[in-house]
């Protein structure tokens, strides 16, 4: 399976993304500059985290309009995985690949710390190996990973199961207290409604090797890395 | 003999004296002009010639086996093996700080990781000593420098992996921001920034230049003053968006041949970044101020040489080589244009167009600073303490001194502020703050990178010489405690005006304590920064900071120690020797209100042993877990042994040799110290192993339960602690 990385000026992510995707799995890789259309034949394209542009404007404003974005949108409106964390979450609803928007942290602070998420929607290429309300611990690091949206698409977000993700505490009840950015309904990640387009807050790549502190992110890449291998999507 | 007319107020603006403008007018054969004046005063500056400090810096030892760059080049380098250099260097930032909390501190963060940058090294960590006036009335300070590092370090995407604050009444108005970075680089790679042969071409990459930041070298060697808030424009501004691009690069135009060297613009601007990289090849420099990119118009070739602008590089480049980096800087879309050239004739010449604005020798420049002899003289007061007759008493509920110690600002835990920065970007570390010190581990092998920073200021009030050894033994400390090997230091001495004889004895001492502990401990001084002046109106100067900054190799990351205990049933021991060590603790600072007399007394040769100890006994996997007794003392350090590790301890009551206080055995702050667990069944060989060290090794109770408990004595719940700690630092 090839994965295609997109680098935004201000990401930096990327290389982590790289490390797991070569170093980790053994998988295929390309970094995508973001001044190319050029996709490269990728099964699957990654908006890592970082600060695109810096994020003076509003998180990912600027980074929406580049060159790479306009072949990313084509690739997942054919029904390519396009799968972005953190900063790249906050550029998939800047480019209206994922509805709402992530604003400032609740507490208006930037968290780095470990958050249980529990899955709310194993049927996906992601999350097919985890199972319904199954806790996962993976890291988060933003300071405006806060979901918000309106109330007919929240409604229309839970009613077709696209939420995929959400804070819960260790036993996996969605508390406010283990919500650590304010986010609505403590979403941590959703789907389009076709469910190939992934957004989330946290970094599975900053969790697929046990020295880090954990391996929960793996599960993801693996349920990816079997699902392609299974569909076709070209 | 000519008369030579000085205008006081000119040379004020410049930081210059009187005695070094007759200096330069006598070395010149002329009078400088208004330029010449400027760019020789701040590289006259305390900040870039040491000229205070230099011969004493001269006594640290800053050669080992492994030191690849010592003192003298943006930044230390020590090979660690596997092809891999690691490279450090620590800076303050403290004058900008006071003066604008967030943008000091950011672009103090930004400085010190181009410095790692221009050794052609890749940064992967970022540390802070930080040091500020009591809460809640210093929280502008603490808030503005917390959300300045966090704002920079978490945008440019390198880790803040580790750090340390203190919170003192002598910091009120001259807050202490010292940020360090840490870079890996392969050996064969490494750069050093020397314009080599004449004929190479002078790119200046990055923002345009502004008029922020004029004289901001001259002004960290000034006192604060009221004037100091006028002097607002001398604080630059950060923008760690366009600093991560010229990271990115940097990082790409090293592997462009052609490429001679990187240098960072800091402190004193272009003026500081031409004059040191023709010095160190003992070349000239042409520059061409009409080509520099500005940022604002009309600005004079005074203006353009010293502006701190933020967030540009020096690139040296083989002439004719120019064009093939102009695709990467295209591909980040950077400015870059070619401003002079290196010259043969040893003299830096600054034109604009065609008219020429300055000639100076690039010697005079960079090491002409007439080095300053003055006078040092220990305090004719000595500290005064009551603790001799107050101390008498002793408080009858030790638990209840340990809830308070631990909600203490100066111990509670530091979580509320290291959540604030991404200590995990770079996917390399494996022990993120909150132990004694961080473990990054190195790219494509089983190294493993410790690193701390540390300093206590109180002890080198009382005694700068003692105070300035236990500075780098605790640093060293830190990272035994990990299972690593200290490998070297980057320190950085923050101190009053040295033009008080009590000042400059306070260096002189505490440099001394830092050379012989470097010594007895065989760690090199690779890199540093000296800052001076931090006084204010009113305030007088801070207390001695010495500051130090260590990096240590553990061979496998994997096999590796921290604080937490681990399981139910392990014994706990007391490593090393308790004395009546009160002097300076924060137990008589916070419940006596006290100084006391005398820091705790340091034996270098029982500090290396008790750390060969450590190491040996880690080695052999004796151990459940180790931390280093420091602050608060031995009852502290177990608190935080049982905090983090989820568990408590039941203890024997404690008892002391009997020339020892019980509240010294508690609290005290004797050093070469370390709390360490350990499975029952492996005792013999432990003790057999501290007998070989000649290392005192004590038992002092189970693990288990949920509570601190000494049996007779007192018992607290964790929770209880938890709360006290968890939460002092919490905004409110």
């Amino acid at each position: 399976m090839k994965f295609g990385v997109v680098v935004f000026p201000g990401t930096w992510s990327d290389r982590d993304w790289g490390h797991v995707i070569q170093d980790v799995l053994g998988a295929d890789l390309v970094y995508l500059w973001h001044k190319d259309r050029e996709l490269h034949g990728v099964d699957c394209v990654i908006l890592p985290g970082g600060f695109s542009y810096g994020d003076y404007l509003r998180t990912g404003a600027i980074a929406r309009f580049s060159p790479v974005m306009d072949s990313v949108a084509e690739f997942a409106a054919a029904g390519g995985l396009v799968w972005g964390s953190c900063n790249g979450f906050q550029i998939l609803c800047e480019a209206g690949l994922l509805p709402g928007a992530l604003i400032r942290n609740r507490c208006l602070e930037f968290r780095c710390q470990w958050a249980h998420v529990r899955c709310d929607q194993p049927r996906t290429p992601y999350t097919w190996r985890l199972e319904r309300e199954q806790v996962i611990k993976l890291p988060i690091a933003h300071g405006e990973g806060n979901y918000v949206a309106d109330p007919e698409t929240m409604r229309r977000l839970e009613r077709d199961g696209q939420i995929v993700f959400r804070y819960c505490d260790p036993s996996g009840e969605p508390t406010s207290e283990a919500n650590p950015n304010g986010s609505m309904n403590n979403i941590a990640g959703i789907v389009n409604s076709t469910g190939n387009v992934l957004g989330m807050m946290p970094h599975p790549e900053r969790c697929a090797e046990a020295e880090l502190g954990g391996i929960d992110g793996l599960a993801l890449f693996r349920s990816l890395l079997q699902a392609a291998s299974s569909i076709t999507l070209r | 003999m000519r008369q030579i007319r000085v205008d006081r107020r000119k040379l004020r603006e410049v930081a210059l004296t009187p005695g070094e403008f007759l200096e330069i007018v006598e070395k010149l054969g002329r009078r400088p002009n208004r330029v010449e004046l400027g760019m020789l005063g701040v590289l006259w500056s305390e900040h870039c010639s040491y000229k205070t400090s230099k011969p004493l810096l001269r006594q640290l030892p800053t050669e080992g086996p492994r030191v690849l760059q010592g003192p003298g080049e943006n930044a230390g380098a020590v090979d660690i093996g596997e092809g891999w250099a690691v490279v450090f260097k620590v800076e303050s930032h403290n004058h900008p700080s006071a003066i604008e909390p967030y943008q000091g501190a950011a672009t103090g963060v930004g400085g010190i990781l181009r410095d790692v940058i221009a050794m052609g090294a890749r940064p992967i960590a970022l540390l802070d000593s930080l040091r500020f006036g009591p809460l809640p009335d210093s929280r502008r300070h603490y808030e503005g420098v917390v959300a300045g590092i966090g704002g920079y370090g978490n945008c440019v995407g390198v880790p803040t992996v580790g750090g340390e604050v203190y919170f003192d009444e002598c910091y009120a108005d001259n807050p202490l921001v010292n940020a360090m970075c840490v870079g890996l680089v392969r050996t064969e790679q490494l750069k050093r920034a020397r314009a080599e042969s004449a004929g190479n071409r002078m790119l200046l990459v990055g923002a345009q230049t502004g008029r922020d930041g004029i004289h901001g070298a001259s002004f960290a060697s000034l006192e604060l003053d009221r004037a100091a808030e006028e002097r607002r424009p001398a604080v630059q501004v950060g923008n760690p968006f366009l600093e991560k691009c010229l990271l990115e690069a940097c990082m790409e135009l090293l592997a462009c041949p052609g490429v001679v060297a990187i240098q960072d613009l800091g402190a004193a601007g272009l003026t500081s970044a031409v004059a040191e990289v023709a010095a160190r090849s003992g070349a000239g420099a042409r520059v061409d101020v009409s080509r520099v990119p500005r940022r604002e118009q009309g600005m004079t070739p005074y203006e353009v040489m010293l502006s701190e602008s933020q967030e540009r590089m020096l690139i040296v480049v083989e002439p004719g080589r120019e064009s093939d980096l102009g695709g990467v800087f295209t591909k980040w879309d950077l400015e870059a244009s070619v401003i002079g050239e290196v010259t043969a004739d040893g003299h830096l010449v600054v034109v604009d167009e065609l008219e020429k604005v300055a000639r100076l020798p690039v010697t005079l420049l960079t090491d002409g600073a007439p080095v300053r002899m003055l006078e040092g003289r220990p305090p004719l007061e000595q500290p005064s303490s009551t603790c001799g007759d107050r101390l008498m008493i002793q408080p009858a509920n030790m638990g209840s001194v340990l809830v308070r110690l631990m909600g203490s600002p100066n111990l509670a835990s530091r979580h509320p502020i290291y959540r604030r920065y991404d200590h995990m970007v770079g996917n390399a570390t494996v022990v993120p703050p909150g132990g004694d010190a961080a473990v990054l581990r190195v790219p494509g092998c089983r190294l493993g990178l410790a690193m701390t920073i540390d300093g206590n200021g109180r002890y080198c009030r009382l005694d700068p010489y003692n105070g300035g050894q236990i500075a780098v033994a605790e640093a060293a400390r830190n990272l035994v405690a990990t299972g690593a090997r200290p490998l070297a230091v980057t320190d950085c001495l923050n101190f009053g005006n040295p033009e008080r004889p009590e000042v400059y004895w306070q260096l002189r001492e505490a440099v001394a304590g830092i050379s012989a502990a470097c010594r007895a401990l065989s760690v090199p001084v690779v890199s540093g920064n000296v800052s001076l002046y931090n006084e204010s109106e009113g305030g007088g100067p801070i207390d001695p900071t010495p500051v130090i900054g260590m990096v240590g190799l553990l061979p496998d990351y994997g096999v590796r120690l921290d604080p937490a205990l681990k399981a139910d049933g392990d014994f706990v021991l007391l490593v090393g020797e308790t004395g009546n060590d009160l002097g300076g603790s924060e137990y008589l600072s916070v419940v006596h209100g006290d100084l006391g007399v005398q820091p705790p007394v340091i034996d270098l040769a029982r500090e290396r042993a008790v750390q060969g100890f450590i190491l040996a006994a880690a080695r052999a996997g004796l151990l459940c877990s180790a931390h280093d007794v420091a602050e608060g003392g031995m009852l502290v350090a177990l608190a935080e042994c049982c905090l983090l590790g989820g568990r408590g301890v039941h203890c024997g009551g404690l008892r002391p040799d009997e020339d020892v206080r019980l509240d010294a055995g508690f609290f005290g702050e004797s050093q070469s110290r370390f709390i360490v667990s350990a499975r029952p069944r492996v005792m013999p060989e432990l003790q057999a192993l501290a007998r070989r060290h000649y290392v005192a090794l004590a038992l002092l109770g189970l693990t288990g339960g949920e509570a601190i408990e000494f049996d007779g004595q007192f018992r607290v719940n964790l929770a209880e602690l938890r709360e006290a700690w968890e939460n002092a630092l919490l905004t409110p």
